[in-house]
């Protein structure tokens, strides 16, 4: 098991499997809120679903809209576990914010450094923590 | 964080539950953007009124329920409906309810119902030098480098809430030093014919974005008079393949003058050369099909200009299309061909003048799939996972050849 300080945007506990994804996203045009999958087909990931998984995101790219998409994941239950960012973005967490002033279920969302973000393995088992510690084993 | 009296009194309900909550949250995305204070806006715009479910309505409804009033002027990007055709767009009762309502309730709140995401070509024009919140990142990317006003690429919700404070986190773009290039982009080994056409700047933006993410680029070697209609095709491809909110154009933009301003005098982290066959590649990937059958044409995003209406008259003067021709553009702008009369021509030649929306962002392209071809960057970009049309790019020249062929015609001489 590996452990990484982040630092904790949005405070909660959560864990599940990782979900690296292979390249940046924007959330609108690029996921599906209905059914939390990747829905770009240009995307590398097309086809996958992030619902449960704890997501890291190197980079959010397009859309300012992403954060309509992230508040509809958390309402409709199909969100990410938790979200790891690689880079300072507002548009995710804002969407989580959102969701927790209207009383919907939220997540944790935390952030680490780019190169922390790049060794994550590609596979593996997450646990995020209160503290911003994330945990990762490479099996349940 | 440092606050004021003023803003501590807003959190606390001084101006009422709804831009209570609204400082709550600018407050909180300033504390995670690593920001300590607020500093005050003089305009936003608002990307928040296009629905995407149900939840977004229901928080929109939540301002308006407490007493929310924008206290800066601002301007709404576009809904999901085409709300002067209400028949143009294809939604279940359920689904135009809620966009109606989300609409009417950003209405409410005192913004102006300009439904356009360029609202700089509605009269929106915030100076050099201005604090702004501004959404949709099109908007953004041209009211930070054309303008050189100041803002962060602000998300739905966000947006909202700072027009309901007069108030956005001090972060990122909104201080000085932050506004400076780190790369160089030299545009000099590209011909002068490319870079005097206006089909190059999606391309050159499409690559922008994807090259450079959300850092800040200069850009040298476009010409002194390059219009406004072509930064902002570049601005909003390279806003949609990246993270790009500001771009600088050397003896262009205004926080550019020269390149060694534009660096802040600084050494750049890396230049890098644009070549022919870079622009070419991207040229090509920009389409998922470059032949054959063709099903419509959209043309306007960003919506269209009015000297982009008047490139297109030129060019369709005595034409039939074959196939839906879609013009996408704000409400300000059809008011003006209305009144001109040049609407009911554009009609006639078989354009169908769309506002308050646009093709990729609801139903609007006929049921079924197809091809869609477009001279737009950004709606080349999002054509296939939003709408599930194939996408052909091309000159606005190619456009109208095609919708007169039914069939994708497109020049290639300029790309070699």
């Amino acid at each position: 098991m590996s452990e990484i300080r982040g630092r904790t945007l949005i405070a909660g506990e959560a864990e599940g499997s990782l979900f690296k994804l292979a390249a940046p996203i924007s959330f609108w045009g690029g996921v599906d809120p209905a059914s939390g999958r990747v829905a770009d087909p240009r995307h590398p990931d097309h086809g996958r679903i992030i619902t449960g998984q704890v997501l890291a995101i190197s980079t959010m790219v397009g859309s300012s809209s992403s954060s309509a998409i992230m508040l509809e994941l958390l309402r409709n239950s199909t969100a990410p576990a938790a979200l790891i960012l690689g880079a300072v973005d507002a548009i995710l967490p804002l969407g989580v914010i959102v969701a927790r002033e209207m009383g919907h279920p939220t997540i944790p969302v935390v952030e680490i450094s780019p190169r922390e973000l790049a060794n994550l393995p590609e596979r593996g088992y997450v646990r995020v923590r209160k503290d911003g510690g994330i945990e990762v084993r490479s099996k349940k | 964080m440092r606050l004021t009296t003023e803003e501590q009194a807003i959190a606390r309900g001084a101006l009422g539950e709804a831009a209570g909550m609204a400082m709550r949250i600018v407050i909180e995305a300033t504390e995670f953007l690593g920001g300590t204070q607020l500093v005050e806006i003089s305009s936003a715009h608002i990307d928040g009124c296009l629905y995407h479910g149900d939840g977004g309505v229901e928080f929109a409804e939540r301002l308006v329920s407490g007493d929310a009033k924008v206290r800066v002027p601002t301007t709404l990007n576009v809904g999901a409906l085409d709300l002067l055709n209400p028949t143009r767009v294809r939604a279940d009762d359920h689904r135009y309810d809620m966009a109606r309502r989300l609409m009417a309730a950003y209405q409410k709140m005192g913004c102006r119902p300009t439904w356009t995401c360029a609202p700089y070509q509605a009269g929106h024009r915030p100076s050099s030098g201005d604090q702004v919140a501004w959404g949709e990142s099109n908007a953004v990317a041209f009211v930070n480098s054309v303008l050189g006003a100041r803002t962060n690429r602000y998300g739905d919700f966000l947006d909202i809430c700072c027009a309901l404070t007069g108030r956005a986190p001090l972060t990122g773009l909104h201080l000085p030093e932050n506004r400076y290039a780190t790369i160089i982009v030299d545009t000099n080994q590209l011909s002068e014919s490319l870079r005097d056409t206006d089909v190059f700047y999606p391309v050159f933006g499409t690559w922008l974005g994807a090259e450079v993410g959300e850092e800040i680029a200069v850009i040298e070697g476009l010409s002194a008079d390059t219009s406004e209609d072509r930064l902002k095709a570049l601005g909003a491809a390279a806003a949609a393949t990246g993270a790009v909110g500001l771009f600088h154009v050397v003896g262009i933009t205004p926080e550019a003058p020269d390149l060694e301003t534009a660096l802040d005098r600084q050494k750049p982290a890396r230049v890098i050369s644009v070549t022919p066959p870079m622009i070419r590649a991207v040229r090509d990937r920009m389409s998922t099909t470059t032949e054959g059958r063709l099903d419509a044409v959209a043309l306007g995003s960003p919506h269209f200009s009015l000297t982009e209406f008047s490139q297109l008259e030129r060019l369709a003067a005595s034409k039939h299309f074959r196939i839906p021709f879609y013009v996408c553009t704000g409400r300000g702008v059809l008011e003006e061909l209305e009144s001109q009369g040049r609407a009911d021509e554009l009609r006639q030649a078989g354009v169908e003048i769309v506002v308050d929306t646009c093709v990729v962002v609801t139903p609007i392209l006929p049921e079924g799939g197809g091809v869609l071809m477009t001279n737009s960057g950004k709606f080349a970009h999002y054509t296939p996972a939003n709408t599930g049309y194939e996408v052909v790019y091309g000159s606005l020249e190619d456009c109208v050849a095609s919708a007169e062929a039914g069939r994708v015609v497109r020049n290639d001489i300029l790309w070699g």
